[in-house]
């Protein structure tokens, strides 16, 4: 239709809801509600419609499908969209996740509700465009523009130190974005082309990979956010309102994860052999020390944060083991990181929308008025520890099989995240949910009500699901990660090892 | 049938974990119950199918994962081996179940107790009937779960709650070792099926597989003794052995008939049904038996030595399991594998015989669970008492009874083999066949012999009086709060208000069941598992090499040998029966005399205060290093925050700059062109 296709549709979606909202007069209740129920409405339809192209879509392939090509920036940079199975579950993990970000937002938002809806649709509209540009121009102004509104959730409607966290965000995505537009400019220079397809087939020579590499790195590795530039994730999250940080940690980390996959790993496969023992070192620091230092926070959204950043770690680790296994389980364990994440944060939400408060010392014994919320809990943090039959065990399974083929010593320090990972965890849940409910404060609490049960019922279904059948995901990861190492490594396929790092 | 012996506990499960608020609590019990009732028949169906026939299968149920490489199936490989843990643990489960109706009648949220216990059931069948590493890793962690949900299952008991959250983390330290070990044999062999891994052991450790195989620095023979290796940690964690022993007894904190299901039965042995399943890997790495023999000898003498001085009835028992299991691991170690899965299936009829005998007593008792304030229980409990003396003789031995067969056979096994450690081990095992008698019936006597402590009868026990101040505080917060909940409506169970009384039929029957086991299954079953029959009927599920005869080996012992067990039961019970029926002044004379090797013993050899001091203290001190000085000091500190003081700095700096004198400007820009060209000049060049 007028020569626009699906993806272009989910763009566009989230636009025309954002106008719809702002044209909305008023400010009383009934304008608020209305732009609940419209945002409601349009990441809805957002969603049915990107599962259109997933029904489209064919896993069997690597090649880039549902492309469209639209005149952009003069002739070489052209707005063009396109996804391969890289791409398309994080589309679907966005589309998903936002009716629950809108939904998540109900009641604890009472203050500017228009700006907030439409601030998170425009967010959306910006992160579906992060995964499904095919122009590196195109990529990078999506990747960056998706900051604002980011900025503008926590700023506005965050918590006490809101500044400070947006300002140390900032300083730290400020070098990456510098270092990365020069990368873009140079990769320009060099292919002639900001076609995303056509530098995957471009040869770029290997000493500028090197600083191609690096100057991705930089950037990526603070959205990861890898060890040691990891600092502003926790502050970021423990300001942001709920459903900031459910965006923040279940799709904003993974474009990081993305980022890699996409550009550095095959567009610069020299520097990527190169420099994986350095990504291993940082990805295994990662895992024990934010591991070591989630143990003892006293803040559960700091204590989940960190344990974000050492999921992180198993990401970056199997992407950088270049073996089938490491790289589709660390996709799997990115978009299985963000339901479970995202839940872990909804289950504090819930909380802190009847307490006010995020202090682990505050609660206790939660279990005896609230079973049911005990029951969430519960499930999701032994996703987060990675018990099988859940989501969370298939990608640190996968990841850490793939990194043991290239280095035993390598999965054998990441390994000992399972220890540490059931160590906080559990810790975290005997603190707040068990014990004898003592503290006056809550003696009036409240279980789940059906909002909260109609928001945390389908990420628990799916994360079971996803435990017991990955089939379902993985499927679409296979064909572009055989083509990926059938391509740009054929000689560490040919060996299915990296014998030297032994 | 598989799917139905599998499939129907995870019905329950959900049953009564999804509809048990709605359906309430009797009928959750039923479903569940009638549920386990189904599957144990069926076990037994295919035991006899399997064991005696040649009903052996594999059953596809579906994929999950695929992934290069691996290929990961949901599928059930029926053998033997399987056929037998089939047995043990829906028997075991089903009795439990029932048991529990009877147990658990006052406990407000009994459905979510039975939920529990079908998950596990169904984790742990996962566990035995898996053709692959992976599934039985899924079962092998959920095993860990549903153990993690039972322990705490009182939650408001902080006791239960630190224990249920060590049971997990020390089995996690295990399962460490064992995922590492999935990966070496996958990194090895490419699979994780074992219908694919068993034929190429041999081919790759002779060097034909894979002629240049180097990993770590290790030969092929090196890289499967790592590989058994890291998969017996696994075993270690799961099935409490030495170093990774500390959270059995502490497991005791969970309702009884979980530790009679969990701690006692079928979980703790998973470990060793690892060991046997993967005998075709273990058979090629001597040095990996060895090891196992040694742990198991070890683990059987330390368990023993603690359990000689508990006062807890759970926790005595408790590691007299600890103990056995050490046992059913030296069998496995010296390549006995068919006597020490028998030794697991007997043992689990005797040890879940006890451990409900004592949830009896301690039900009788209204939660009393110290032996010291028991005695004299003969008369008030006699169907109970009888049901303990089953268990007990079975336990230690005594002719013709289950532990007869099994543990003599693993003794005699010890004594014929000719590997390392086995000598070490037949020493170990015979000591602690004597001190596994005299525990057991030190136990008996206090519980069940003499004049009652309990009531107005007699005075606060006095006997074994070190440290007495100590025991108390050490059970006191677990018995206040059990106190406080009133989680059997009994809190207000002063000693002298009740009399002790017999528990409900529903839990005398299945005691009555598990005692005619304990009595008949090692008569009944010796002589195919370790007997003549051995080959027809394991056939292939344990694998042997042809040069291992140690079944065989192990009936002709010297006659010493074969007697040595018996004369150590009898030295035991002499020796139990003088202490604390004749002369009970014995004890506390003793203890006084030795304080040191007491206390030692009494503290469980200080394992609890060692692991504290080595590993959660630092832990916590390591993480808040690394936050406070890691994250804030040195990241924080010359990354954002530093940066935006030095950018402060510069400003100020630059505002300095700024001096108004043209000269000044003019220099400045005469270095920079001069820099330029001097850096355009040098690259053009090249």
């Amino acid at each position: 239709m007028f020569g626009f296709g699906i993806l272009f549709g989910l763009l566009v979606i989230p636009l025309i809801g954002a106008a719809f909202i702002l044209m909305l007069r008023g400010d009383d209740e009934a304008a608020r509600s209305n732009a609940r129920w419209a945002a409601l409405a349009t990441t809805a339809v957002t969603f049915l419609l990107s599962l259109v192209a997933w029904a489209r879509f064919d896993t069997s392939s690597a090649d880039f499908q549902l492309v469209e090509s639209h005149a952009w920036l003069g002739e070489t940079t052209l707005f063009s969209l396109g996804v391969d199975g890289f791409s398309l579950p994080f589309v679907l993990l966005t589309t998903f996740l936002m009716p629950f970000c809108i939904v998540a937002s109900w009641t604890s938002i009472q203050t500017r509700v228009k700006e907030y809806m439409v601030a998170f649709l425009v967010l959306e509209t910006l992160m579906i465009g992060v995964f499904v540009a095919l122009d590196l121009v195109l990529f990078y102004v999506f990747f960056e523009a998706g900051l604002i509104p980011m900025f503008l959730i926590i700023g506005v409607w965050g918590g006490k130190r809101r500044i400070y966290a947006s300002f140390k965000f900032f300083l730290y995505t400020l070098l990456g974005s510098v270092l990365m537009l020069i990368a873009v400019i140079a990769m320009y220079w060099d292919a002639g082309t900001t076609d995303i397809p056509s530098l995957l087939r471009h040869d770029f020579a290997p000493s500028l990979q090197t600083w191609l590499w690096l100057a991705f790195f930089a950037s990526f590795a603070v959205k990861m956010p890898m060890w040691p530039v990891h600092t502003w994730l926790p502050d970021a999250h423990v300001e942001a309102p709920t459903a900031g940080s459910v965006i923040l940690a279940a799709i904003l980390l993974k474009m990081g994860g993305y980022g890699f996959i996409r550009f550095s790993i095959p567009m610069f496969p020299d520097a990527s052999l190169y420099f994986a023992p350095l990504v291993f070192a940082l990805s295994v620091i990662a895992i024990v020390y934010t591991s070591l230092v989630a143990l003892v926070q006293e803040d559960m959204k700091k204590l989940i944060a960190y344990s974000s950043v050492a999921h992180m770690g198993f990401v970056t680790m199997g992407l950088f083991s270049l073996t089938p296994q490491g790289i589709e389980g660390a996709m799997f364990q990115m978009i299985s990181h963000g339901l479970i994440s995202g839940a872990l944060f909804l289950c504090v939400g819930v909380i802190y929308d009847r307490m006010h408060t995020r202090e682990i010392k505050a609660y206790g014994g939660l279990v005896n008025r609230m079973p049911l919320y005990g029951v969430a809990f519960l499930l999701f943090t032994m996703a987060n520890v990675g018990l099988p039959g859940t989501s969370g065990f298939v990608g640190e399974f996968l990841t850490l099989l793939g990194a043991f083929q290239v280095s035993f010593w390598v999965a054998f320090v990441a390994t000992t995240g399972v220890v540490l990972s059931a160590a906080y965890a559990l810790w975290l849940y005997w603190r707040v949910m068990n014990g004898p409910l003592v503290k006056p404060e809550l003696q009036a609490i409240k279980d789940l009500d059906s909002r909260e049960i109609a928001l945390l019922a389908p990420l628990g279904v799916l994360v079971i699901y996803f435990g017991v059948q990955p089939q379902a995901v993985l499927t679409a990861f296979a064909a572009p990660t055989q083509a990926l190492l059938a391509y740009a490594y054929p000689a560490v396929t040919a060996t299915a090892a990296l014998a030297g790092f032994q | 049938m598989y799917h139905a012996i599998v499939f129907l506990p995870l019905l329950g499960f959900l049953v009564a974990g999804i509809f048990g608020r709605v359906i309430g609590a009797r009928p959750s019990e039923i479903v569940t119950t009638s549920f386990l009732m189904i599957a144990a028949v069926l076990s037994w169906v295919a035991l006899f199918d399997v064991g005696f026939g040649d009903g052996a299968t594999t059953v596809v149920v579906g994929n999950w994962m695929i992934s290069g490489d691996l290929a990961v199936d949901w599928a059930f490989r029926i053998d033997t081996l399987t056929a037998v843990m089939l047995v043990v643990v829906n028997t075991v489960s089903a009795l439990v179940h029932l048991y529990s109706i009877g147990y658990m009648h006052e406990d407000p949220s009994r459905s979510r107790f039975f939920a529990y216990l079908s998950l596990f059931t169904f984790a742990m069948l996962m566990l035995v009937t898996s053709d692959n590493l992976v599934q039985m890793f899924f079962g092998w962690e959920g095993v860990g779960l549903a153990s993690y949900l039972l322990i705490g299952f009182w939650y408001q008991k902080e006791s239960a709650n630190a224990a249920a959250m060590k049971a997990f983390i020390v089995n996690r330290v295990g399962d460490f070792g064992f995922a590492l070990g999935i990966f070496l044999v996958f990194y090895i062999f490419g699979s994780t099926s074992f219908d694919v891994i068993f034929p190429q052991v041999e081919a790759f450790v002779a060097g034909t597989a894979q002629p240049d195989f180097v990993f770590l620095g290790l030969d092929a023979q090196g890289t499967l003794t790592l590989a058994c290796l890291l998969l017996f940690m696994g075993a270690m964690g799961k099935s409490a052995q030495f170093l990774l022993h500390t959270w059995l007894p502490d497991a005791m904190e969970g309702p009884t008939p979980v530790s009679a299901l969990i701690h006692a039965a079928t979980m703790v042995t998973a470990g060793v049904f690892l060991v046997a399943r993967m005998s075709p890997l273990f058979e090629f790495a001597p040095t990996a038996l060895v090891f196992v023999t040694f742990v198991g000898a070890l683990t059987a003498f330390f368990a023993a030595t603690v359990g000689l001085v508990q006062n807890d009835i759970k926790r005595v028992i408790a590691y007299s399991t600890c103990s056995q299991l050490g046992y059913m691991f030296v069998a496995l170690g010296v390549g006995a594998y068919g006597a020490g899965i028998f030794h697991l299936f007997t043992h689990a009829f005797f040890k879940a015989l006890l451990f409900l005998g004592a949830g009896s007593v301690i039900h009788a008792m209204h939660h009393e669970q110290d032996i010291r304030n028991m005695g004299g229980l003969r008369k008030a409990i006699p169907f109970t008492m009888l049901m303990m003396v089953i268990g007990t003789i079975a336990l230690t031995g005594f002719p013709f009874t289950a532990g007869y067969y099994s543990k003599d056979a693993i003794i005699e096994a010890a004594y014929a083999s000719n590997a390392g450690m086995a000598d070490f081990a037949f020493v170990a095992t015979v000591v602690a066949a004597l001190m596994t008698s005299f525990y057991s019936w030190r136990l008996f006597f206090l519980t069940f012999a003499g004049a009652p402590r309990w009531g107005g009868h007699g005075a606060h026990p006095t006997h074994e009086g070190v440290e007495h101040d100590e025991h108390d505080r050490d059970l006191e917060p677990s018995q206040a709060a059990a106190h406080e909940q009133g989680d059997h409506g009994q809190g207000d169970h002063g000693h002298g208000d009740h009399k002790p009384h017999e528990s409900p039929i529903v839990m005398l029957v299945p005691l009555l069941l598990l005692a005619i086991g304990a009595l008949v299954v090692g008569f009944l079953f010796k002589n195919a598992f370790i007997g003549y029959g051995h080959a027809e009927f394991w056939k292939d599920s344990l694998y042997t090499r042809p040069d291992n005869t140690i079944l065989d080996d192990l009936h002709h012992v010297p006659v010493w040998v074969v007697w040595s067990p018996f004369v150590m039961m009898l030295a035991g019970f002499g020796l139990a029966y003088w202490m604390y029926i004749r002369d009970t002044a014995v004890p506390a004379r003793l203890a006084q005399s030795q304080p040191l090797i007491y206390r030692f013993l009494l503290n469980k050899w200080y394992f609890d205060e060692l692991y504290e001091v080595i590993f959660v203290r630092p832990a916590k001190w390591i993480g808040r290093l690394f936050w406070r000085q890691g994250d804030g000091r040195i990241i924080d500190g010359f990354g954002p925050d530093g940066v935006s003081a030095r950018v402060l700095d510069a400003t100020s700096w630059v505002v300095r700059l700024q001096t108004g004198y043209i000269y000044h400007y003019a220099f400045a820009m005469l270095l920079g062109v001069a820099a330029m060209v001097t850096w355009y000049l040098l690259t053009g060049a090249s």
